[in-house]
């Protein structure tokens, strides 16, 4: 995750409703809204904010027909090929013996390529001691909205002031 | 908007706002260990050091040691193993399959049920190890190229599917629990006071900040790992299955194993969910969490799951007589009237007409009772496993090598073994992780709770550091 420079304004709502309904408000009054940090998951929060939808399951799919192919193609190749090896009167190569390991390895790729891929592309990762930077509060009991002053044209009376109007019951200033 | 069914009881009890959800939770994870627990993991580390005495003993002489003869070669080693690996399959049934049928009761009991599966699974694989006897060459089931020659493992072989189903099934389940847990971390993360723990939830919490991009990444991969979950689980206890069903052994060679197995699992599963549950809401005071509702849910799955077995019992009895091959005939025969016949019947009465008590609504909303079946079944479901391996091997096609198997005590000290290993995982985990997944009951408390407060997030009862200074705050109005 990319550090975090400039001055913000912190949007702190007490309940998920009103956030929800605060974001799509805000943005028609043009306010540019940064992201909003919620403790737990709010269906269409992503859809109002205007996130593009993830493709994290393409990735997905794509692991799956790796591993799908790495575990024919290493069956193949050790029981057909490299030493081939009839055992109960089976054919080297019988592919309705190795479904069941075609199948777990496909999960298995599919299962590990997805997660690796989600914490690179949410920044996550072992030694990424971040603490929610707008207000600690986020990951209990508050929904949090940042908006980059940086960002955008109006004055700071005026987002505070449409912040308030649509439910916030604080905001802060926070300067990095 | 939100709306809550007046018909259906409220899942979350005690009109709890987001904060007390935090509160409850973290509360015994915060605090030093209870005398409760300290007894509890005191005994829980004595029989596991016996165990791993008798274990180490197993390893050191050999399996001689074991109760096996030359009839009987596969008897307490392998009931165990199937046994914890059909625990192990509720936890991923509960949050992979309950999450794609969109069963909101799942949010309170999938945390414990997933760490659950994930330590049976880990006792499950200490009986493979310990059944190879040399532990030390567990790498031969790996297909690595072998170092006395260039053969490979046999890929048509059941036991070879079996190390790909099982080590599948448990490294995905750590991942999907793991997944699970980040935000929770998270929450404990930024409530801790100390430096030490700041740091060690703060590392695995891997930096996670909730925002509303990360969520939705967050929810899409639970739902695929559910997807890709849930033909799993049903696979890992087909293929079980299939190390038996493959063979030619009368009693083993049946087509109807794979469901039969699977449903027996799910079971037990729950079963042991039941059994650990009804002790954790007590300990931790979770009543409001886990209601009698999760409790009585649990006991029509295992109703239901039970029904199955039952009808695959009488099922697999009956093909043994219609189909008119004696040696079947003679191998179900002799588990009803052999010598064995005890334990037989003692599968038969605890996981066929035990569960069946529960179409009583008060039989199956009383705790004491639940408590009491859910023992009851699991001692049933480790009699089918020792009916099916045992009984069918002590009397093979040749009279003359017929015989009894009797366990020795590094059977049983092995077997207490894995009790200890159990017991100390799951008592560490309940320590110092949260017990119910915080994220996803707040999620589920607005639409299914009972009295909702006025204020619904609540007021964080623990100071919280690091607030900048507001511009403007409602509180001062």
């Amino acid at each position: 995750m990319a550090e975090l420079s400039g001055k913000y304004l912190v949007g702190v709502y007490d309940d998920d409703d009103t956030v929800l309904h605060a974001v799509p408000r805000l943005r028609k009054a043009g306010v540019k809204i940064k992201e909003v940090y919620s403790p737990f998951p709010i269906h269409g929060l992503d859809e109002a904010l205007g996130h593009p939808r993830t493709r994290i399951g393409i990735a997905a799919f794509m692991f799956g027909v790796t591993g799908c192919c790495t575990a024919l193609t290493m069956m193949i190749w050790m029981m057909g090929i490299d030493w081939p090896m009839i055992v109960g009167g089976k054919d080297p190569i019988s592919i309705p013996n190795y479904i069941p390991i075609t199948f777990e390895l496909t999960v298995l790729f599919t299962a590990f390529g997805m997660v690796i891929t989600f914490f690179i592309s949410n920044g996550l990762g072992p030694g990424t001691h971040f603490h929610p930077r707008f207000d600690v509060r986020s990951t209990d009991n508050k929904f949090v909205m940042a908006i980059d002053l940086g960002r955008n044209s109006m004055s700071i009376e005026d987002i505070s002031r449409a912040l308030k109007d649509s439910g916030a019951e604080e905001v802060n200033i926070k300067q990095f | 908007m939100h709306v809550t069914s007046p018909v259906r009881e409220p899942l979350i009890q005690g009109g709890k706002t987001y904060a007390d959800v935090t509160e409850d939770i973290c509360r015994h994870v915060e605090g030093s260990p209870t005398k409760e627990w300290k007894i509890a993991f005191g005994i829980s580390l004595i029989v596991l050091a016996y165990g791993s005495v008798c274990l180490a003993w197993t390893w050191w002489e050999g399996l001689g040691v074991w109760g096996l003869n030359k009839t009987v070669g596969w008897a307490w080693d392998i009931t165990n193993f199937v046994w914890w690996v059909g625990i192990g399959h509720a936890g991923t049934l509960i949050s992979a399959i309950l999450l794609l049928f969109r069963q909101k009761w799942r949010t309170s009991i999938n945390r414990a049920a997933e760490a659950m599966t994930i330590f049976a699974v880990i006792c499950a694989a200490s009986f493979i190890l310990m059944h190879m006897g040399r532990p030390w060459l567990a790498y031969w089931a790996l297909p690595l190229p072998n170092a006395f020659g260039s053969l490979w493992v046999n890929f048509n072989s059941p036991l070879v599917w079996d190390v790909f189903a099982i080590s599948t099934y448990f490294s995905v389940s750590l991942v999907f629990w793991y997944i699970g847990l980040i935000p929770d971390l998270a929450t404990i993360r930024d409530r801790a006071t100390s430096k030490v723990s700041r740091f060690m939830y703060g590392t695995f919490a891997m930096g996670w900040d909730g925002s509303a991009k990360t969520w939705a990444r967050y929810e899409y991969i639970s739902l695929i790992l559910a997807g890709l979950s849930t033909p799993l689980v049903l696979s890992v206890h087909t293929i079980v299955s299939m190390d038996f069903a493959t063979s030619v052994i009368p009693g083993w060679h049946t087509t109807i194993f794979p469901p039969y197995f699977v449903a027996g699992a799910i079971f037990s599963g729950f079963a042991m969910v039941q059994n650990l549950m009804l002790i954790t809401r007590v300990v931790y005071r979770l009543e409001d969490y886990i209601t009698l509702e999760h409790i009585e849910t649990m006991n029509k799955v295992i109703t239901l799951t039970g029904s199955v077995v039952g009808v695959a019992y009488i099922t697999e009895f009956f093909i043994a007589w219609y189909s008119g091959v004696e040696y079947e005939y003679y191998a179900f025969f002799n588990r009803m009237t052999g010598p064995y016949w005890w334990a037989y019947w003692a599968m038969m009465t605890c996981n066929v007409i035990s569960p069946q008590l529960f179409w009583s609504r008060k039989l199956r909303r009383s705790i004491t009772f639940t408590f009491f079946i859910s023992v009851v079944v699991n001692i049933g479901m480790w009699f089918e496993r020792f009916v099916i391996i045992v009984t069918s091997l002590h009397r093979d096609y040749l009279p003359s090598s017929w015989t009894m198997f009797s366990p020795t005590r590094y059977d049983i000290g092995d077997y207490i073994f894995s009790f200890g290993l159990f017991f100390t995982l799951f008592l560490l985990f309940s320590k110092y992780l949260p017990v119910v997944n915080m994220a996803e009951v707040k999620a589920v408390i607005r639409s299914t709770s009972a009295n909702l407060p006025q204020k619904i997030a609540g007021v964080a009862k623990v100071r919280q550091r690091g607030t900048a200074e507001p511009v403007y705050n409602k509180d001062k109005e």
